[in-house]
């Protein structure tokens, strides 16, 4: 694979080095995908069904160690760390998921599902901690001004749209250094899809962001660099204006193109 | 292709309609004995059902042939048993639940390996055990060892009986949870152990909830396992090493003795409220909190 990146590569946030994970013995999902991710961007990862799109961006937050039966392998250097030699709690508070179905906690208030990572974390706030923490966090996902007054319902009392936004808020009161999404808005209406793209239009400025995405119009829209994957590897990584109107690699122009998908 | 004549539809309606019937009429078969039981419990139950019942502990064969032949109520209730299955379900309960939540957890996460498949395999097993046998167990492990009957030798073998169902209740209840909830938590780097604590097990508590209540009110009226364990006492007895009564026990007690055998229905009665109780409270918690 190539990538043409005019920024020092000192400067990234996450690099992935040679990463592969595999299912099952010899059966690999993700091949020796090396990219680097540098801060305060928007990367798509687009990608036709079963191209390993959501299996490398798990690998990055360690979901993989939950199933006994996935091997990662290669480097993943979040912050000058190797994330495969860190503790998995300790990359996940760094490196946030949201992901494809809003699952806000369901016995949690809205107000405790955006504190939920320090509950769950055993950390434990003040008063006051608490209620900068919520409204800061509301705040930034646009959602404040919507919830304010109903801060103790349940947050499965919420629209999908809202619910998305609730767990996406949730992510960042952690203060994550990256976010990953994972489809965020494939189970949204396109008015909530539409939001949530102008929301991470904002995030960028204070977070590095990772989305995979079925949907190659929204890569146009919001990301500044895409990377495309097919049968697990990485066919093309760069500038996503670039990428849409010069592709380098015949794939990646097909795929574009509509002529698979 | 068949065509469909007007005839054949006819005497499938018709085949239709009796198969309903049937259906209903069975189903109504098999309610009668039910309201019987009812029914019978009630009538001639509702005489002795009275404070009484609450407050006094068993009274003597004497003392009752002598009320019955002036003509007065049976003296006495049945308080030792009340507060008897109370000690006894309430340290079952102790026991069983932690014990049973944890092997829920375990299954529902560890679907398909080979221990997970054991153990399931024995709480199916024990489930189907018959509960004499488990009065015979807790018999050989607590009462001779202890050297003597206890509502702790009661306790150990109703807990026994309770396990396979609080077992199966927290199984599955979380494997109805989207798996989302898990992998949100630990993705916000929780610990297995908060999350469970946390999350999975306050969104499964109608089901898991359920699921203790039921098994509470089966074990409610074990008689047999009682008898090898708890044994039985005239008094009202708090002390967990000490035999104590239980209202099965009593019921059982009063079938062998003429002159009490008129408390046999008002036990049974309370027996029945509390089950009918206990599986109503299981009702509300299953729609209050569904998965």
């Amino acid at each position: 694979m190539e990538s043409i990146n005019t920024t020092n590569e000192k400067n990234a946030v996450l690099q992935l080095k040679d990463v592969s994970v595999s299912y099952s013995p010899g059966k690999y999902a993700v091949k020796q995908v090396s990219a680097d991710i540098f801060p305060h961007t928007i990367t798509a990862i687009m990608g036709p069904s079963g191209c390993g799109k959501s299996t490398l961006l798990r690998a990055i937050n360690r979901m993989h160690d939950l199933y006994a039966h996935i091997h990662t392998s290669g480097e993943i250097i979040l912050k000058g760390r190797n994330v495969l030699e860190m503790e998995p709690m300790v990359v996940r508070r760094m490196a946030g998921m949201v992901f494809q179905q809003p699952n806000p906690f369901p016995t949690m208030s809205i107000y405790d599902n955006v504190l939920a990572g320090y509950s769950l974390n055993g950390i434990r706030l003040n008063r006051k901690e608490k209620e900068e923490i919520v409204e800061q966090s509301l705040k930034s996902v646009s959602l404040w001004e919507e919830v304010k007054d109903v801060m103790n319902k349940r947050g499965s009392f919420l629209s999908g749209g809202q619910q998305q936004r609730l767990c996406i808020a949730r992510t960042l009161a952690l203060k994550p250094e990256v976010l990953l999404m994972d489809e965020p808005t494939s189970a949204l209406d396109p008015i909530s899809t539409n939001k949530i793209e102008e929301l991470l239009l904002e995030l960028k400025q204070q977070f590095t962001i990772i989305i995979v995405t079925h949907n190659m119009s929204q890569a146009a829209r919001i990301s500044d660099n895409s990377m495309f994957m097919y049968l697990g590897e990485l066919v093309e990584h760069g500038n996503t204006t670039q990428m849409f109107t010069k592709p380098r690699h015949k794939r990646t122009e097909e795929y574009l193109t509509g002529v698979f998908g | 292709m068949n065509q469909i004549t007007p005839i054949s539809f006819k005497s499938r309606k018709a085949k239709d309609k009796t198969m309903f019937f049937l259906v209903c009429l069975f189903s109504s078969l098999a309610m009668v004995p039910l309201f019987f039981i009812i029914w019978d419990v009630i009538s001639k139950g509702y005489k002795n059902f009275n404070l009484r019942l609450f407050t006094e502990v068993t009274p003597s064969s004497m003392d009752a042939l002598m009320a019955t032949m002036n003509g007065d109520p049976i003296p006495g209730g049945i308080l030792n048993g009340i507060t008897g299955s109370l000690l006894i379900v309430g340290l079952a309960i102790l026991f069983s639940i932690p014990l049973g939540l944890f092997i829920g957890i375990y299954l529902s996460d560890n679907r398909g390996k080979k221990f997970a498949r054991i153990v399931s395999y024995l709480t199916d097993l024990l489930q189907g055990m018959p509960s004499i046998v488990i009065g015979i167990i807790a018999y050989a492990w607590v009462v001779k060892p202890l050297g003597g009957y206890s509502a702790l030798a009661g306790s150990v073998a109703l807990s026994i009986m309770m396990l396979p169902m609080i077992v199966r209740s927290t199984e599955e209840t979380m494997k109805m949870l989207p798996n989302a909830y898990k992998e949100a938590g630990l993705a916000l780097g929780a610990s297995y152990t908060n999350v469970v604590f946390k999350i999975l097990l306050p969104s499964g508590f109608g089901g898991i909830f359920t699921g203790i209540l039921l098994a509470i009110s089966r074990v409610m009226g074990e008689t047999a396992p009682l008898m090898l364990t708890a044994l039985g006492a005239s008094v009202v007895n708090w002390k967990v090493m000490e035999p104590t009564s239980a209202i099965p026990l009593l019921i059982w007690d009063f079938y062998n003795d003429p002159n009490l055998v008129d408390l046999i229905w008002s036990s049974s009665l309370l027996l029945l409220i509390v089950i009918f109780l206990l599986n109503w409270i299981a009702k509300i918690v299953a729609r209050k909190w569904k998965v």
